[in-house]
């Protein structure tokens, strides 16, 4: 497989704005939003080239560029899209030159999503119908321009490994030949999609197409730019959110070699220097005193705290189903808990970085972003600028996980311009990246059931607090108090549950950003849902797998991949003391999932994840590659989280600063993980993010099987542990 | 002060400070950014470079101590036996995602291949848990490791 370095699109604004998107803004797994298909020809259109929509332009020289309208971290999706299209167009993968998208919200919304954003785990399935289509339109107006030159009927023509091949005559012509001649076809309105036994790349184990560039150090991420005569800068920021700068004393900094310039802004400090040494060194030069405003006295404790009470009032109401207060006045036996998760930094090995050029008159920004439309759109804003005046050039990214969904460190960088001469990278130190991040929610949860006297539940009660994302990031998809994100995996589980009543109460955390996390509201959810399942189960003095099982009537596809990790894991089977197995199971992303944990809590509390069998239906799957891929990467970040992720505040600061005081498993620790697929026709469900979600729990519910000590908030405490040993 | 040092065969005069980490002088000195900033603290392995052979954190190790010895990074390792088979088992076993850690995890295991030809999972172990991957690709890279040792693997 070669592959040619991926560019920066070489057409941004040229596409016909007509038509496309019909769309409310929205968040979320469920919501399909109405998508009029962006196949409005480009006004750039020519006899040269061959454009039929935004996805795909046709070179006369046979040249097939599809522009990637989801951005590629690690995901994969820069070789699952491009199946899509290819798929459908009839070329191989070793045709196709792959181009950035620029920003243009028009073109290259998600339909899911309804903006420019790849996050909550739905370029596949956001993009599974249209992107199909876009690849049989192109083909159908190769076919019929074919067919016109050779006057026969289009119908006796087909496309294959691009080219357009008449069988009786044995005539075949090249789509780069035919591409001026395509472009003057009319668009056909309705094209048939092949049916899944036609596939010839959907379903096949496809090799990565941006692997080579990455094992060979060419791979241009944001932070790899080099415009020519850039200047490197690193920044301070307000140890404490909302702080500001009250003095500066650059005069050391000054003296030091490569040092240019130091940057005072109004809650942050950057030094500008020929290269990153300098820079570094520069700021730790500098005496910087703050004025810490508000939030000086802030602490984790009181932030917990108030969401504890917050939990105690009413919220709006998610989701409500039959008499929950009844029935669990009724139940034979009641469940009661209260469960945390901490704040989270997302930490993608690529600290935060943007490169910025910005002249009298326009902005040049070079950036990694899973949402460029809203870079565009914020650093306009800081620079003063109309959006179309700023140019944004999107490149790899080295870790999204939703971070990368933010804009501030584009706004930070256009900032720091303004007092620049020439183009400068600023590039955030490591410790300013997890102290700065924008945090996963910290979420409290008071859940309770009601239990018949069988065991089986009759009611459902959770109410819970915490900051919603979606109401800052996309305040349309807030309303009535609720978002769908919050609320993933709290209120649609796979069970039977007759009498279910949840509440959300929005308490957002006194001056500490807070934004999506891989695996979103899920990551919270589903641990707090499967975990006093477990409770349930316990409570009922039955098997955590049976109870479960006896619950899914109603959900054939949730059964059969909680039997088929059951049978994988050997669950039921012994294990040594101080060992145990946890289970887990979600319909999250629009993919069912089951996971098995084995882990192993040592005398001192120690917690080591030895073993996760992982069940999935994700329904079709586009490359088996990927899917297994995304299942081990979503276990790791997630049991990352559940042995050490916690982001705390003292005195407004947050106490955690690199890899050495906010932890990630490493090789030595990592677990073996087994996939196993369920064979689905369905249509795909999201993966990125679902491992995440599912790992929580099963650890939780394998610590509990192997010390009887329920944990009901994360990280693992060894402490607790400890003292159960 | 102006330093020599030599990178990949290649000599080069740099005028910095002495104590600028070998990292950034390959960055945004030389322009090689294959090599990659992780944490600045040798905590994740992402700067990871050869010195004379030996995997070494770029980020933490002063330009002024790499005096005549010889500087190997991300851009030439394909050119030595052992990383073009690391290189070659990466793709074969699909062990990229972001990608971002794997010039760091990719420097760590060829030192590992040329020291350790057939290298044992506590071998990779201890060679490669400094280099953290945030996207978790650390069963495919202990099984890619395992494939680059084995007799017959191809290239290099």
């Amino acid at each position: 497989m070669t592959f040619n370095q991926i560019s920066p699109s070489a057409v941004s604004h040229n596409f016909s704005r007509r038509n496309f998107l019909v769309t409310s803004a929205a968040l979320g797994g469920g919501l399909v939003l109405g998508l009029n298909l962006p196949f409005g020809r480009s006004e750039a259109a020519s006899s040269d080239n061959f454009t039929p929509n935004a996805f795909i332009r046709i070179g006369n020289d046979g040249q097939v560029v599809l522009t990637m309208p989801y951005v590629e971290m690690g995901q994969g999706t820069y070789t699952s899209i491009p199946m899509l299209i290819a798929e459908e167009l009839e070329v191989s993968l070793k045709q196709v030159r792959l181009e950035h998208a620029p920003p243009n919200e028009k073109l290259y919304a998600n339909p899911l999503l309804g903006v420019q954003a790849t996050g909550n785990s739905n370029a596949m399935r956001g993009g599974w119908k249209p992107l199909r289509e876009a690849g049989a339109t192109a083909r159908t107006m190769l076919v019929s321009a074919a067919a016109k030159r050779w006057g026969v009927d289009p119908k006796t023509c087909r496309a294959e490994d691009g080219e357009v091949i008449h069988d009786p005559t044995k005539q075949r012509l090249n789509y780069g030949v035919l591409a001026g001649e395509a472009a003057t076809m009319p668009i056909p309105t309705n094209v048939a999609l092949k049916s899944p036994a036609e596939f010839k790349l959907i379903g096949t184990p496809v090799r990565r197409l941006d692997a080579p560039a990455k094992v060979n150090g060419t791979a241009v991420y944001g932070i790899d730019v080099r415009p020519r005569g850039v200047k490197i800068a690193t920044l301070a920021q307000s140890p404490v959110f909302g702080g500001r700068v009250r003095s500066v004393d650059e005069t050391a900094a000054k003296t030091i070699k490569g040092v240019r310039q130091v940057v005072r802004l109004d809650d942050a400090v950057a030094v500008v220097a020929d290269h990153m040494g300098a820079a570094k060194k520069g700021l730790a030069a500098l005496r910087i005193e703050w004025d810490e405003g508000p939030h000086a006295k802030l602490a984790t404790d009181a932030i917990a705290s108030d969401l504890e009470h917050a939990t105690l009032g009413t919220g709006a109401v998610a989701q409500n189903i039959g008499d929950a207060d009844k029935a669990m006045a009724d139940a034979a036996t009641r469940v009661e808990a209260i469960y945390q998760v901490p704040f989270l930094a997302h930490a993608t090995m690529e600290p935060m970085n943007c490169t910025v050029d910005l002249r009298k008159d326009e902005c040049e920004i070079w950036i990694g972003n899973q949402a460029l439309a809203r870079v565009q759109a914020m650093a306009a804003k800081a620079a003063d600028l109309p959006p179309e005046k700023v140019i944004v050039h999107n490149h790899l990214i080295g870790g999204g996980f939703g971070r990368r969904l933010e804009a501030d460190g584009a706004i930070r960088a256009v900032e720091i311009a303004r007092q620049v001469e020439g183009p400068v990278k600023v590039v955030w130190t490591r410790e300013e990246d997890i102290q700065h991040d924008m945090y996963r929610p910290y979420w409290l949860d008071r859940i309770s059931a009601g239990l018949d006297q069988r065991g089986r539940p009759v009611a459902w009660k959770n109410r819970f607090a915490g900051s919603s994302v979606v109401a800052r990031w996309l305040p349309p998809g807030f309303k009535d108090g609720l978002d769908p994100d919050s609320t993933e995996g709290a209120i649609d589980l796979v069970y039977d549950l007759p009498n279910f009543h949840v509440e959300f109460v929005r308490a957002e955390p006194p001056g500490i950003p807070t934004a999506f996390w891989r695996s979103v509201g899920p990551s919270h959810n589903v641990f707090v849902t499967e975990s006093f399942m477990d409770e349930m189960a316990a409570a009922a003095k039955q098997d955590p797998v049976a109870y479960r099982r006896a619950l899914l009537d109603k959900s054939p596809r949730a059964r059969a991949v909680l039997d088929l990790a059951a049978e994988k894991a050997g669950w039921g089977q012994a294990l040594p003391k101080g060992s145990g197995r946890g289970v887990s199971l979600q319909f999250v992303f629009g993919s069912y999932m089951a996971q098995v944990a084995e882990v192993e809590v040592s005398k001192e509390g120690t917690v080591r994840v030895r073993r996760v069998i992982c069940a999935i239906d994700c329904g079709t799957v586009v490359n088996p590659n990927t899917v297994q891929a995304q299942i081990q990467s979503g276990i790791i970040f997630g049991a990352t989280a559940a042995l050490y992720g916690e982001i705390t505040l003292k005195n407004g600061r947050v106490e955690q600063t690199n890899f050495d005081s906010y932890q990630m498993i490493r090789m030595n620790e990592a677990p073996s993980i087994e996939v196993y697929v369920v064979k689905s026709s369905e249509p795909p469900g999201g993966m990125g993010e679902t491992g995440t979600s599912a790992i929580v729990p099963a650890i939780a519910n394998a610590i509990y099987a192997a010390t009887g000590k329920r944990l009901r908030k994360m990280p693992v405490d060894s402490n607790i542990l400890k003292q159960a040993a | 002060m102006a330093f020599s040092i030599k990178v990949n065969g290649n000599a080069h005069e740099v005028d910095v400070d002495g104590d600028t980490p070998l990292l950034w002088v390959l960055r945004d000195v030389l322009g090689m950014t294959g090599t990659k900033f992780g944490c600045g603290m040798a905590l994740c392995g992402a700067c990871t470079v050869h010195i004379d052979g030996v995997a070494t954190r770029s980020c933490i190790t002063p330009i002024d101590s790499i005096g005549k010895s010889q500087v190997t990074t991300i851009e030439a390792i394909g050119a030595t036996p052992a990383g073009a088979r690391i290189q070659k088992a990466w793709l074969d076993h699909e062990v990229v995602q972001c990608g971002y850690c794997q010039s760091g995890q990719i420097m760590s295991a060829s030192a590992l291949l040329a020291s350790k030809p057939h290298p044992t999972d506590a071998d990779i172990d201890d060679a490669m848990s400094g280099n953290i991957c945030r996207c978790g690709t650390y069963t495919r890279i202990r099984q890619a490791i395992k494939l680059a040792a084995e007799p017959n693997a191809r290239g290099g």
